[in-house]
């Protein structure tokens, strides 16, 4: 039954509008979207392994055509991976950036540079398109979405780097930094490195994703409290599958015991996977799109004089 | 199958999300299969809006219509609307400087043709006026904010030249706030007041399009959605309905006009569905029927008009098209009508304008040096500031307005 406010009164009976629901969810499934998610983190954190267990695709770069022994590059580079990912119907074009070379060298001043320059031109790209004339229904997104930021699992505490990367960048993306090769660590030193990261954090006045000040309401807040409690999630990668009490899990084999990736008492990939994919990727799209995009804009409609919709189809380099 | 269960067929087939089964690899599942979930529980929180303009002349029922649509009684201040209309009078004609006195609420409601101003005594001129009715509904915890747009005086004038321009106009109002507010700093409240669709009713009595109808719609069908009815439709014989829905159809492709089209079925819809589709857009123009009155019909309460020679029930698809128009409106293709708003008539409104920008810019030679269009430039201080005296004119009137309607409300408890 119908529920009005403001001016009628109620005459029994079922309009229909809850349908549009459908009506949504039916175009979603047609149109397919983009997902653009960025792996930070120095050589040899299995970025790439996790990328690929988590959407459970060879999706990253290695896959691309990269040998295991390739030498580490001079200065960062950013490699752009996609692939058409289908699941129940509903398309994704995942993009998976990758960032070799990041904080490899002897010198890493700036190492930050080439990934925020990175990620600043997509959101240039999208504001050309947007202030366009004629405009395209659907402006291909490639805005990274999420990046994830992997810490060294030393067992003490973030180093500089670490502090310095997402000092500067959790202000233009949505920063989710987790403990790579989480299996060097006991449970007990896991959960310490854990309070000692998140107190690094606050100290230095760094929001990761999600952030508090985003929270829209009671529930969101609620949830979302109880995930940066959790964070950040310890996890292990692997593309390897072994056979464990009759099931085939992936995992990693030692001489000691087999770690499971997904078993939640062994390291906290499941964690980071529904939190990522099954209950916050939208929540990714929407708080870049609407945050970090809307302040990127805000700054350069402010400078230069504004832009011109018709000057934004030459190509212009952008000079950032 | 009888056409109603047909059309419950296709109706339900709208609403079950298609689960593609194509070359499922023997993959384990992810999770982002819930992503329409994700998208799907925002957007319930944040709830929806639709924008609903009807038009037409006086008397077609188009009040009726959207009670019966939307199941509310939005008219039932009727004697109100009418004191509305006095209300923007009297911003208009500069001669008349008395107070509005309250109307009584036992004095009758005045006619549209003897409208006379209380004070001044001033035949009030017949005007296309504009009037917002908004509306917060809920369903299955759903929320959609209506916003009906009325047009009244339409076509009821004697010279009914260009009648339509206050419609239009109010069309690319709501079309330059948006771009505004688009192209401003602050983007994060913008209220979309674009209106996603045109309801606009064709009387029953002619013989087919009448050169008003003709003017209206392609005075607007690059601008709005259009849906043409066929109004009061019990007043004609099934023949008479068929034959008149023939020549409106071969009169809107002769003229050019072009009304909404529904979308194009996907080409992996089974036959059955096709067909469905096929016959429903073969029913257009819509005969529609609205009521207010609820009367008793083969054992059941339903809507309709008691008549000596019978009943006639507004939910029967044998006796006229109102419950396909609300499934095509409400259940199945609101989505789409919001969408070709946006992405169609919008941008085409958008590339105008900021074609007009720029040319005008090239005129004034001043397109050497770096000119920002964006954010859009903010209208100069005097229009500003009358801007503000007429909105605080505006706010006092809608205040004895809400005064008055509190008393007829005291009155009625």
């Amino acid at each position: 039954l119908a529920k009005m406010s403001g001016g009628g009164s109620t005459l029994l009976g079922y309009i229909g509008i809850d349908t549009i629901i459908e009506q949504m969810r039916k175009k979603t499934m047609k149109a397919g979207f983009d997902f653009n998610i960025m792996v930070v983190g120095n050589s040899g954190l299995g970025k790439s392994t996790l990328v690929n267990t988590l959407f459970k695709s060879q999706v990253s770069r290695r896959s691309a055509g990269w040998a295991r022994d390739e030498k580490i590059p001079k200065t960062i580079e950013i490699k752009a991976v996609s692939h058409v990912l289908e699941e129940g119907g509903v398309k994704m074009k995942l993009t998976v950036v990758d960032t070799p070379g990041f904080g490899d060298q002897i010198n890493n001043d700036n190492c930050w540079e080439p990934i925020s320059k990175y990620i600043n031109e997509q959101y240039e790209k999208f504001l050309k398109e947007e202030v366009n004339i004629t405009r395209k229904k659907r402006i291909p997104d490639t805005r990274v979405h999420c990046c994830i930021y992997f810490i060294t699992p030393t067992g003490h505490s973030l180093r500089s780097l670490d502090i310095e990367f997402m000092k500067r960048l959790s202000h233009s993306v949505n920063i989710i930094p987790v403990i790579a090769k989480s299996d060097t660590m006991t449970i007990e030193e896991r959960l310490e490195f854990k309070q000692r990261v998140r107190k690094e954090l606050e100290m230095g006045g760094i929001e990761v994703y999600p952030q508090k000040e985003f929270d829209e309401d009671m529930e969101d807040k609620s949830d979302n409290d109880k995930i940066r409690e959790a964070m950040p999630f310890a996890v292990v990668g692997s593309d390897k599958e072994y056979q464990v009490n009759g099931k085939r899990v992936l995992g990693r084999k030692t001489a000691w015991g087999i770690v499971e990736v997904e078993n939640p008492n062994h390291c906290e990939f499941a964690q980071l996977r529904d939190f990522l994919i099954r209950s916050h990727l939208q929540d990714l799209k929407e708080v870049t799109h609407n945050i970090h995009y809307e302040t990127y804009r805000a700054k350069r409609l402010n400078e230069n004089g504004g832009l011109h919709p018709i000057t934004c189809n030459d190509t212009q380099e952008s000079n950032l | 199958m009888d056409a109603i269960m047909l059309q419950e067929k296709l109706v339900e087939r709208l609403l079950c999300p298609r689960v593609r089964t194509a070359r499922q690899k023997e993959k384990q599942y992810v999770g982002f299969a819930t992503l329409p979930n994700q998208v799907h529980r925002k957007s319930v929180k944040k709830g929806f809006d639709f924008t609903l303009m009807v038009a037409g002349e006086s008397g077609m029922g188009k009040s009726t219509l959207v009670n019966s649509l939307f199941l509310t009684d939005l008219y039932k201040d009727r004697k109100l609307l009418n004191a509305e209309g006095l209300i923007l009078h009297h911003l208009r004609s500069p001669s008349c400087h008395h107070h509005l006195s309250a109307a009584s609420p036992c004095d009758p409601p005045p006619s549209p043709s003897a409208l006379l101003c209380r004070c001044c005594a001033e035949r009030i001129h017949q005007t296309v006026e504009i009037i917002k009715h908004t509306v917060d509904i809920e369903e299955k915890g759903v929320k959609l904010k209506l916003t009906i747009v009325d047009t009244p005086g339409f076509g009821d004038a004697v010279n009914n030249n260009e009648c339509w321009k206050p419609i239009t106009d109010y069309i690319d109002q709501q079309f330059e706030q948006y771009f505004r507010d688009e192209s401003g700093l602050n983007r994060k409240n913008i209220q979309d007041n674009r209106v996603h669709c045109c309801l606009y009713f064709i009387p029953p009595f002619g013989h087919g399009l009448r050169p008003v109808d003709v003017e209206f719609m392609k005075a607007l069908h690059e601008k709005v959605n259009i849906i043409p009815l066929i109004a009061k439709a019990d007043c004609l014989t099934p023949n008479e309905i068929k034959k008149l829905k023939d020549r409106i159809r071969e009169e809107i492709d002769k003229f050019g006009i072009k009304v909404y089209q529904f979308p194009e079925c996907d080409s992996d819809e089974d036959e059955e569905f096709k067909q469905l589709d096929k016959e429903l857009k073969e029913c257009t123009p819509f005969a529609v029927i609205g009521s207010n009155t609820v009367v008793e019909a083969r054992g059941q309460r339903v809507r309709g008009r008691l008549y000596p020679w019978g009943i006639v029930e507004v939910e029967n698809q044998s006796h006229c098209d109102f419950v396909k128009l609300r499934n095509m409106l409400i259940r199945s293709h609101m989505h789409d009508l919001k969408d070709v708003t946006c992405d169609v008539h919008y941008e085409n409104y958008r590339a105008q304008c900021i074609q007009e920008m720029t040319s005008k810019l090239a005129q004034d030679n001043r397109v050497d040096s770096p000119v920002p269009i964006l954010p859009l430039s903010t209208p100069d201080v005097e229009t500003e500031k009358l801007i503000k005296m007429k909105d605080e004119e505006l706010k006092r009137m809608q205040e004895m307005l809400n005064k008055m309607q509190q008393q007829m409300h005291d009155k009625d408890q």
